[in-house]
């Protein structure tokens, strides 16, 4: 599949945006436990508002991917079937949530409405942490599943497409936490660097686990079954157009095999072990821009595995667009 | 139900490409045109087709067959290009099984071409809508032509007629009786799309001669006595 | 959207529906053209029309962008002072000017010698009117395209037939059930060829393609019989050879119908060796084969007079007639022939194993005999015999240019000629059957002038430009056997060109040789380019200069619809119509679109007002033959006769009272008569009533076995189509040839042919098919150069037509090299690499594409995709120009210098037919620092004054509104 940069950073910016909201969310959860010190509302304020401005930019990316983004509200219309649809509903929600979350810190709404059991005070923002921490897992479900749900592509059609968004999108935003908070001296970096170095690993393994998967991938559609001829030695020849189409465009990404291995091995050192270890250097020497350059690694790091996330995947509609003469 | 479909004999196609410049004709003009091309008249053209005709070879020299595949949307009954469009703009005809794209509703994600196996669709990159053949819907539809006119662009311009339009759910349709017979096949069964469009096989006509009849008692050589006695010295002559 | 099902196209706009003839290339389709608010919404096949039936090609439906294309050419151009021929720097001139120019300088030129003006076409469908011109101005320097397409096609099988394939004649697939295809592409004849064979193979019949190359039709055969390019004569001949050998042979069609059973004699030492043996009685002088020859009677074991009632002759052996005149039926003459071809002769030769050739014969051969026809037809023959019914054998032949575009093409056709003679297929059912005005005597009527005296000032030509010569007094020659015309055509170096040799016209003219000349006009041929051989130094040609300045082709003159390569050196560039735009004749005096059952004509009606200044070059011609005061232009008065092309083919007559003129259909005052009649003033509006096509079907009695079948002769004499209702018996053996091989030989009283040729004319003048290797193969060295080179053209692409055209080009926009992996490997280069393709001439780049469909021998491409920089409307950045290649590059125009002469064409020495497909070449890698680009390139050719501005990045046709914002 040719990488579509609009693409690349909807579900970067978006991924690390619901991270970052959801390490918010889980610093709360945390003091609300007791097992953190609690932190002044404007730390949470402040953090999703951040989010809230990666999930917009992700948005703003988005629509560079649409030929007509002045329909795009149409594009709500079919949740019952399209994953896109889906979520094209939930983003919205997951960013009303976000600034309805950061918003009630700001405001300082923290007024316990109830209580749980003998200490749980709940207030409007565990309410709306809580209730946006559904809704960021369910767009992450509905930004996978979109490539997920794709059953041609065999090497998307895979829950590992869909723990890959949720590990690396998390462990994006806990980078961005943790350097957040080391940027401001907050003690929670150690934290944060904690549960990202945590995210990472997971995603590491995961996205380990894809790209075993896709290796050992045996398509089901031949050139046999693409035109229905047995033969061992099939070659198409021409394709019908010489000076290229929509389908060669779309479906190829157009580098050598080489650049795609580079770029490969790019994200595999950019999006772990690099942050993991600027992460540690940042643990060690107590520095306060080490997990800034850790998330910023990273995030070049995800761009460049969301590039080789679509390079890999073998559209069988490239069966018919294998020679030109 | 109705299902409109073609079925393409690839046992008498010729790989003229009629069909792909007679439904760039008709369409461009037509309810779901414009096709639009792009550097027309300069390095690599390219534009939006609904049909394109591409060659296969199949096997080694001498033993080789060249195979014509001509190629569009195979209007299948179980789309899947249809479930995942956002916006409800790709659509299957519940009357005739046609699967079709409202451009107005279209929001150029390009998302249904991802889901089509058979890259049987095509952006318009000036309209920035989603394009595919229409099985000329416009003309198979268009009550003020004439019943024989009533037929996609392509399968009137075919020369070999190796395109056939009918409704494949009719058992005595034209087209299922020719998958029926000629061992119609669908393209890429393994994704359960059941494509509508079927494509005839290759079949072979031999010959067998038998030894026995390449001498027949009328040979016209036995009316040419081929000797011709002209008073030499023969055997009969010497012998005794 | 609006929901398609109450959407009607029909309340769009305007809309018209008219009806013309395609002419996207030359198989002449009826079409119907729908408009919208005058702009073509559909461009759909005329269900009613018999040769397409409705359907159309890809060329056809894409005839909207060859009429909008921004390579139009649409105002009389004239070159700028001062400017350099080549640079196409023009600036536009009204046509008046034009016609002054070609007025004053043409008057002149035929004042004094009018064989300094040639007139050269492209395309041969106009030919009964371009023809004409030339004759009347009386130039014999005149000829269509058919001498670089297919003439050995033409003239191999007419001149053993009386008929030949395309327009001529062709397989009747709808009876045959073997049906056997030698070396044709993907062209001739287009849409009525697709359907036959698609129906035959429904049918179940059995198709076998002869091809070095499996693409196109050949792609579809039941079997492919990869053969090397060249060679078809000798697996002919060795088929030939087996048939012969068992007997599976028609011998009664051979008797009956062919010269087979007729007596030759067999006499080197007699001056009449290898003629037929002529019984004394008194015969009709005429062209056609007079019935006084004997065949050798079984029964009486003696010569008798052939056709005698109960006569049943001897095919074999050797007798002596009473006069001592030893003789050799002429069968017997080609079994002798035939022993040498074996298959196991032809198997190396041919690449094609010696069991396949056999089968192949067998299968001829059995399906032919086993498997007759018997059609419950009445009818009577030549000889007054009534036959209760009409039988065929059911093999038929197609074959084109791969036979015919090599210099052993003309003999290896007489061999395919034979082939069907002797399994008895001529205009039989499931065989080939003619198309009227076919069959015609053997060889055609029509001479060319005989002499230098027939080129007089101001007097039209004594004689027709083009003819078919049938002895060495028909030839076009002067005192010492040297040419008249400029190609040469007619001379001994290529008696029987009768299509004329349009490949050696600017080489010999810039030479000066026979004759400087001072004018040539150039209609619809790209001769700078895809139309000629050895293009990069025929370019230098057409700029070259004498040492007075002067351009060695002092003028030029080019009519093209297109700014094509040719149009950037012209001295004039007139700027013809669209073929929507105009009125065409598809006539019987020309090529013709006649069926089996009879004759077809057709016309072409303008649809839309022509473009900018265009205008028809019919038009120029009527206009250019009035203000000459050609005599067929002009009154006795003096003043002009017709109006204009309308006015002229309505009124027209070959000679006056003939009541024949260029239309068949709707003749007489009321229009109520056929092929001949007086002018009918309504005739155009009867052809447009009728879907512009008139079709005269036959009785059935007349349908079939014409060459022998009085009824039909007898018709197509009282219709104007032969002189002769004689019998028009097949040459198996050539007498024709045979007289032109004794006077090289030096024998009897008439014309013989200058020393240097003696050889070369007594060689190829067999009267009996022969094998020998293309000459070319014959003079360089075949083990430096070892694979063959071939081009065919593509079905979505007509020559260089569509490059201009933005839906086709998208189809082709660039072509490789394609050759076996086998080639690669032996010479180091992989799939889609850069490649050198290198011939004795000269040498090009290209990219290769590896194919197994393509004998390993061989290497192609399509012809004319690539382009020169600019040309057709095209960016400099094209596709065409920066990828697409020109094999014509390493194709040369001339043999190299040996002993028959120094500048001999490189074409068949019997019919002048470019041998394209004799090239020889080798291939390998490019460098891998060479520009990722084909060589060689030309600098890039301005837009010419008037054209279109080059359109933009995008273009989205909807008829009604396109360009209209």
């Amino acid at each position: 599949m040719h990488p579509a940069f609009s693409v690349i950073f909807l579900t970067t910016l978006i991924g690390a945006g619901q991270g970052l909201y959801l390490a918010m969310v889980t610093g709360q959860l945390y003091a609300v436990a007791r097992l953190l010190p609690p932190q002044k509302d404007q730390f949470y304020a402040i953090g999703s508002m951040v989010a809230l401005v990666l999930l917009i930019a992700g948005l703003v990316a988005s629509f560079f991917h649409l030929g007509r983004p002045e329909r795009a509200w149409r594009a709500a219309a079919k949740w019952r079937t399209s994953w896109l649809s889906r979520e094209v509903i939930v983003l919205p929600i997951v960013m009303a949530l976000v600034f309805a979350y950061g918003a009630a810190h700001w405001m300082g709404w923290t007024q316990p409405l109830f209580q749980l059991g003998e200490s749980l005070q709940v207030d409007l923002t565990l309410l709306l942490g809580i209730l946006g921490t559904l809704a960021s897992f369910a767009l992450f479900v509905c930004t996978a599943m979109i490539y997920a749900d794709v059953k041609f592509l065999q090497e998307w059609h895979t829950p590992l497409t869909v723990s890959n968004f949720i590990f690396l999108g998390a462990a994006s935003g806990f980078m961005l936490a943790t350097a957040y908070s080391a940027y401001i001296s907050n003690p929670l970096a150690a934290f944060y660097g904690a549960w990202a170095v945590i995210l990472t690993l997971a995603g590491l393994v995961s996205r380990l686990a894809h790209l075993r998967h896709n290796a050992r991938l045996k398509h089901k559609s031949t050139v046999q079954t693409a035109i229905g001829v047995r033969h061992s030695k099939l070659l198409q020849k021409s394709q019908g157009a010489m000076g290229g189409s929509f389908n060669t465009r779309e479906f190829f990404h157009g580098q050598s095999q080489k650049t795609a291995d580079r770029v490969r091995y790019a994200f595999l050192i950019l999006a772990f072990p690099v942050p993991i270890l600027l992460i540690g250097a940042a643990y060690v020497t107590v520095s306060s821009t080490l997990p800034v350059a850790a998330f910023l690694v990273q995030f070049v790091g995800l761009m460049a595995e969301r590039w080789s996330f679509f390079a890999e995947a073998r559209h069988p509609q490239n069966l018919y667009y294998q020679s030109v003469a | 139900m109705t299902q409109l479909a073609l079925v393409i004999d690839l046992n008498v196609c010729v790989g003229c490409h009629a069909c792909v410049t007679s439904c760039k004709e008709w369409n461009t003009s037509g309810w779901a045109g414009p096709l639009v091309d792009q550097n027309p008249y300069d390095g690599s053209p390219t534009g939006t087709f609904f049909n394109r005709v591409q060659t296969f070879e199949v096997g080694t020299f001498p033993n080789t067959e060249t195979v014509h595949f001509p190629k569009s949307c195979l209007h299948c009954e179980e789309p899947p290009c249809v479930p995942v469009c956002p916006t409800g703009a790709s659509y299957k005809r519940p009357d005739n099984g046609v699967v079709l794209v409202d451009y107005d509703k279209c929001i150029g994600c390009k998302y249904c071409s991802w889901a089509c196996p058979y890259g049987a669709r095509e952006v318009d990159e000036q309209q920035k809508v989603m394009k595919k053949c229409t099985l000329c819907i416009d003309r198979i539809s268009d009550a003020k032509l004439s019943e024989r006119d009533r037929q996609p662009a392509c399968v009137m311009a075919c020369p070999t007629s190796a395109r056939l339009f009918g409704d494949v759910h009719d058992p005595d349709s034209e087209v299922s009786v020719a998958i029926r017979e000629r061992g119609g096949y669908q393209l890429m069964p393994e994704w359960g799309t059941k494509p509508a469009n079927h494509y005839l096989p290759r079949q072979k006509t031999r010959m067998h001669i038998d030894p026995d009849e390449l001498t027949r008692v009328d040979n016209p050589l036995r009316k040419e006595d081929l000797t011709t006695y002209t008073g030499e010295e023969t055997l009969d002559d010497v012998a005794w | 959207m609006q929901d398609p099902v109450s959407y009607s196209d029909s309340t769009v706009g305007r809309v018209e529906v008219k009806e013309t003839t395609c002419y996207m290339c030359a198989c002449r389709c009826g079409i119907r053209v729908h408009l919208r608010d005058g702009e073509i919404r559909y461009i759909d096949g005329n269900p009613d029309h018999p040769l397409n039936k409705g359907v159309i090609c890809a060329k056809g439906s894409s005839g909207i962008m060859k009429q909008y294309s921004p390579g139009r050419i649409t105002q009389p151009l004239r070159r700028k002072a001062g400017a350099e021929r080549g640079e196409s720097a023009f600036e536009a001139i009204s046509w008046d000017e034009a016609f002054q120019m070609l007025e004053e300088r043409l008057a002149k030129l035929r004042a004094e010698d009018p064989k300094k003006f040639a007139l050269f076409t492209g395309r041969d469908q106009m030919q009964a009117l371009t023809g004409m011109f030339a004759k009347q101005f009386g130039t014999p320097n005149y000829a269509a395209h058919g001498g670089f397409c297919s003439v050995n096609m033409a003239a191999g099988l007419i001149y053993t037939i009386g008929g030949s394939f395309w327009e001529f004649g062709g397989p009747d697939l709808e009876r045959a059930k073997l049906f056997v295809m030698i070396g044709t592409a993907e062209d001739h004849h287009s849409n009525p060829l697709k359907i036959a064979i698609s129906e035959f193979k429904r049918r179940g019949g059995r198709f076998i393609s002869i091809n070095p190359i499996r693409t196109g039709y050949s792609a579809i055969a039941d079997e492919w019989v990869p053969i090397k390019p060249g060679t078809d004569g000798a697996l002919i001949l060795s088929i030939n050879h087996e048939l012969v050998k068992l007997g599976l042979f028609d011998r009664e069609f051979l008797v009956q119908y062919t010269n087979a059973a007729e007596l030759v004699v067999d006499d080197p030492s007699r001056d009449d060796h290898g003629l037929f043996y002529r019984a004394e009685m008194h015969i009709e002088e005429g062209c056609f084969d007079p019935q006084n020859r004997l065949w050798w009677d079984r029964d009486i074991d003696g010569p008798i007079s052939t056709h005698t009632p109960g006569a049943d002759p001897r095919l074999m052996g050797s007798y002596t007639l009473e006069d001592g005149t030893p003789v050799k039926p002429s069968f017997q003459l080609l079994k002798e022939r035939l022993e040498q071809y074996t298959p196991e002769w032809a198997a190396p030769i041919t690449g094609i194993a010696a069991e396949t050739i056999r089968r192949l014969a067998h299968e001829m051969g059995v399906m032919a005999r086993d498997q007759k026809i018997e059609l419950p037809i009445k009818w009577t023959d030549c000889w007054d015999n009534e036959h209760e019914s009409v039988t065929g054998n059911p093999v038929a032949f197609h074959a084109m240019r791969g036979m015919a575009a090599h210099s052993n093409g003309f003999q290896s056709i007489r061999a395919l000629g034979v082939l069907m003679t002797l399994l008895g297929t001529i205009d039989r059912p499931g065989g080939f059957r003619h198309k009227a005005p076919y069959p015609r005597p053997i060889p055609p009527c029509p001479k060319p002038p005989h002499g230098p005296e027939a080129v007089q000032p101001n007097t039209p030509l004594d004689g027709l430009p083009l003819g078919w010569p049938a002895k060495p007094e028909d030839l076009f020659v002067d005192a010492d056997g040297e040419a008249v015309r400029i190609d040469k055509a007619f001379s001994w170096e290529y008696p029987l060109s009768v299509h004329g040799l349009m490949h050696n016209v600017i080489t010999n003219a810039w030479r000066g040789d026979p004759y400087p000349i001072d004018t040539l006009m150039l209609f619809m041929a790209n001769m700078a380019w895809n139309s000629t051989m050895n293009t990069g130094e025929v370019r230098k040609m057409l700029v070259d200069k004498q040492s007075d300045g002067e351009y060695k082709i002092p003028f030029l003159v080019v009519c093209d619809t297109f700014a094509s390569e040719t149009v950037a050196f012209a001295d004039l560039v007139l700027p013809d119509t669209s073929y929507l735009e105009r009125h065409d004749a598809l006539s019987m005096l020309d090529r013709p679109i006649s069926e089996f059952d009879g004759p077809v004509d057709g016309v072409r009606l303008p649809i839309l007002q022509p473009k900018g200044e265009c205008k028809p070059f019919q038009d120029v011609l009527i206009e250019l033959g009035s203000r000459l005061k050609l005599p067929a232009f002009t009154k006795e008065d003096g003043s002009r006769k017709f109006r204009d092309y309308p006015d002229f083919i309505v009124n027209y007559e070959t000679s006056p009272g003939s009541g024949i003129g260029f239309l068949a259909g709707w003749r007489g005052k009321r229009g109520d008569q056929f092929l001949k009649g007086e002018p009918n003033p309504r005739q155009w509006e009867m052809y447009a009533q009728n879907g512009c096509v008139f079709h005269h079907e036959l009785p059935r009695s007349y349908q079939y076995m014409r060459n022998w079948n009085k009824g039909y002769l007898h018709w197509a004499r009282a219709h104007g189509m032969i002189r002769y209702a004689e019998p028009i018996t097949l040459h198996l053996y050539s007498e024709v040839l045979q007289k032109f091989r004794l006077a090289a030989q030096g024998k009897g009283p008439g014309r013989q042919p200058p020393e240097r040729l003696r050889k070369r004319v007594e060689t190829h003048f067999d009267p009996l098919p022969f094998y020998s290797d293309p000459l070319e193969a014959q003079m360089i060295d075949t083990r430096r150069y070892p694979l063959n080179a071939l081009t065919q053209r593509p079905m979505a692409m007509y020559h260089s037509w569509d490059s201009q055209n933005a839906w086709l080009r998208q189809i082709h926009s660039h072509n490789h090299l394609f050759l076996s992996p086998s080639v690669g490997l032996a010479n180091g280069f992989e799939d889609g690499d850069w490649v050198w393709v290198e011939s004795p001439h000269g040498r090009v780049r290209c990219m290769c594409r590896f194919s197994e469909a393509v004998e390993p021998g061989t290497v192609w491409t399509w012809n004319a995709i690539g382009k020169a920089a600019g040309a057709w409307g095209l960016g400099a950045n094209a596709d065409e120009s920066r990828k697409g290649f020109l094999l014509n590059h390493l194709i040369t125009e001339e043999l190299p210098a040996h002993d028959a002469g120094e500048h001999l064409s490189n074409s068949d020495p019997v019919t002048g037919q470019a041998a394209w497909f004799d090239l020889r070449v080798r291939v390998y890698k490019a460098d891998e620092k060479e520009p990722k680009m084909t060589s060689p390139q030309f600098k890039p050719m301005p837009r010419l004054p008037g054209q279109e501005k080059q359109r933009g990045k995008w273009q989205s046709y909807v008829a009604g509104v396109f360009g209209k914002k």
